[in-house]
């Protein structure tokens, strides 16, 4: 009797030791998500408490799905990530590609390349919004210092424009985690497949093209992972520089999700659309995974 | 036509000289084995024959024509690196056939030339796997068929086996020898091994500190080393020397002990000259387990220090002339340490370099 309790109590130690984290588990991730899903299915009001216990089921996903606005700022979204990873996939390679070939003050380089990603990004936000800025920004005085214009070019008033800054804002900010991540993915390339395909006839455009563009893409898909989860909630620098103005033209879904859930209190319609915006990071996640798992099994080989 | 030419070729990193102005002349079909310890600068040289390193001075040519300013991609030249440098994201077909692709083959060509190389080595089954999915000796056959299906004019060997464990270099080293048999091509080889040099070699370049100390076939440069460094390299265990005096026709080594001017070397030497006789250890063997026991010779009564039986013969570690010399036995007879057994030179084979250069008295 005594020895079956015994065995029962060390069986029961792991968890018994685990139980603190899954209790913090359980309490910080597993009941907000439970309960967000709940309000979900609720017309959730922040100022009507009660409105918690109304079950409405699909209406709130029913509504959105048939908001355009939703839709607008859902495909916005969508070309926003698409656009902003590739420029920043872009210009981090070039960056990579231009530091590795430097022998002198590349420490310093890197170092270097890496401040934008020490600022908040609503530091960031303020500082493109005041470059911006129609009247007092540095970019139209400059253009019309240099007589490009003499007009007061409306950066973030006109909607592709406005588009345009918040885009060029958040690719200044995070190009350079592409950059780094590149840089290590060319530092661990070896020698000798390049050389190879030297000898193989490659002129140098072709060596990039078949031997180091496809080793560096594992690297690429890993920035690409974390930038899609990134990008997808990139809510500050668009609240900042235009809080999805000029007439929702930048509206991406987490402006409108806060709008929704802060301004017009429907905390439960707001839900229903971050849960949306959810499995759409995790799409998007899951989608340059797999490609990374997929450009990662023959890495074995890449003595 | 592919003969290669080196013209006084010059290597230097700033003001580090590696390569001192070497001349050098490979026969179109001629399998050349660039031999030598690391750092000798036979690596460089291939490097700049394949046009992966620039050159310093002097010319290379490939066919007639000087390539100094080519790029790698204009030579026609296939290569073979020691770490295999396979495309590591590309299967085994697309590893063969890539050159091919770059040069704009039509499919059907590719797949063709990329069909019969791999027939020639054996990688039929394994076309569609990844390197990664390769063992060693795999990898080197793939690395060995990229530079086939190519048709150059000349293979660039670096080292090719010296990632291999022994039994497999063995067997691939097999494989050169019988795939240059077949695919009739100018050939330069190189590696710091001296069986990899005398197996394969056509002819065998000696190279030391960035000069070549001994061109030749290999059985020139096993039975006529030019210096006492080509003696050691060439050959194991390594040829034994032993400093002494001439006086009249007799060597006078360290201890006193006289032994006769060999009488092919005769003429080569002066009275009171310093020199070393370098006598291999296949040259001294026990009375009657020897490989030759006519001509001019010496007997000797010593001590085995050593023995290493290896079956058929063995290695034995003795002292003659107050220095440690190899020696080896012919037989199945195990030989105990403390053994005196009265050992034949071989003088017919014994060599004189001159003590003061290292040069064979040949060659003064």
């Amino acid at each position: 009797m005594i020895r079956a309790l015994t065995t029962r109590r060390t069986e029961m130690a792991p968890f018994l030791l685990l139980l603190p984290a899954i209790a913090t588990m359980l309490f910080v991730v597993a009941l907000p998500l439970v309960f967000s899903l709940w309000t979900s299915l609720t017309p959730y009001k922040l100022t009507k408490p009660d409105t918690l216990y109304d079950f409405i089921w699909f209406r709130n996903y029913i509504r959105i799905f048939a908001d355009w606005d939703f839709w607008e700022a859902f495909l916005r979204t969508i070309a926003f990530l698409t656009v902003a990873i590739n420029l920043e996939f872009a210009l981090g390679l070039g960056i990579a590609l231009l530091i590795n070939k430097i022998t002198w003050g590349q420490r310093g380089l890197r170092t270097i390349m890496m401040f934008p990603m020490m600022f908040s990004p609503i530091l960031v936000g303020f500082q493109f919004k005041f470059l911006f800025n129609d009247h007092i920004g540095v970019v139209n005085n400059a253009l019309q210092s240099l007589g490009l214009t003499d007009q007061a070019i409306p950066w973030l008033v006109d909607a592709n424009l406005a588009m345009f800054s918040i885009t060029l804002a958040e690719v200044w900010m995070s190009t350079s985690v592409f950059a780094i991540l590149l840089l290590a993915g060319l530092f661990a390339m070896p020698r000798d497949p390049l050389e190879a395909a030297r000898v193989d006839g490659c002129n140098p455009w072709q060596v990039f093209r078949h031997i180091t563009l496809p080793f560096l893409m594992p690297f690429a898909y890993i920035a690409m992972a974390i930038r899609s989860l990134d990008v997808a909630r990139a809510y500050d620098l668009v609240a900042v520089m235009t809080d999805g103005g000029p007439a929702g033209r930048t509206e991406l879904l987490w402006t409108l999700i806060a709008r929704t859930g802060y301004d017009e209190a429907k905390m439960g319609q707001a839900n229903a659309m971050a849960y949306i915006s959810t499995i759409l990071s995790v799409l998007f996640t899951w989608h340059f995974y797999r490609k990374l798992v997929a450009a990662r099994r023959y890495m074995g080989g890449a003595e | 036509m592919a003969e290669i030419t080196l013209e006084k070729v010059v290597k230097k990193y700033g003001a580090v000289g590696v390569v001192h102005g070497i001349d050098l002349s490979i026969a179109h079909q001629e399998f050349v084995v660039l031999v030598g310890p690391s750092g000798c600068g036979k690596s460089t040289t291939l490097r700049m024959i394949a046009g992966l390193e620039d050159i310093t001075g002097g010319l290379v040519k490939i066919g007639g024509q000087v390539v100094n300013d080519l790029p790698p991609r204009k030579r026609n030249i296939s290569m073979v690196f020691q770490n295999y440098a396979l495309y590591p994201h590309m299967n085994v077909r697309d590893n063969l056939g890539f050159g091919l692709k770059i040069a704009g083959q039509s499919a059907p060509e590719i797949a063709k030339r990329v069909a019969e190389a791999a027939d020639i080595l054996g990688l039929a089954p394994l076309l569609d796997r990844t390197p990664a999915e390769l063992s060693g000796g795999q990898r080197q056959r793939v690395a060995m068929g990229r530079a086939i299906v190519r048709n150059p004019d000349a293979f660039l060997f670096d080292e090719p086996l010296s990632n291999l464990d022994a039994k497999l270099r063995g067997q691939m080293r097999a494989e050169i020898k019988k795939l240059h048999q077949k695919v009739k091509t100018t050939v330069v080889y190189v590696t710091h091994d001296q069986v990899e040099a005398m197996t394969l070699a056509d002819r065998i370049v000696v190279m030391k500190d960035g000069h070549i100390e001994q061109v030749g076939t290999p059985m020139e440069v096993f039975n006529h080393p030019l210096s006492t460094f080509v003696a050691t390299f060439i050959g194991s265990p390594p040829m034994n020397l032993l400093p002494g005096l001439i006086e009249g026709s007799t060597v006078r080594l360290a201890d006193g002990t006289g032994v006769p001017v060999p009488d092919r070397l005769k003429q080569f030497v002066r009275d009171g000259m310093a020199v070393q006789l370098g006598i291999r250890p296949d040259d001294i063997s026990p009375v009657g387990h020897g490989l030759s026991q006519d001509g001019p010779g010496a007997e000797v009564a010593l001590t085995v220090d050593l023995a290493e039986p290896l079956g058929m013969e063995s290695l034995i570690y003795t002292r003659l002339a107050g220095q440690e010399v190899q020696a080896k036995l012919y037989g199945p007879r195990i030989v105990q340490p403390g053994e005196v057994l009265t050992f034949r030179l071989a003088l017919d084979r014994a060599h004189l370099f001159d003590a003061a250069t290292g040069k064979s008295v040949r060659a003064q």
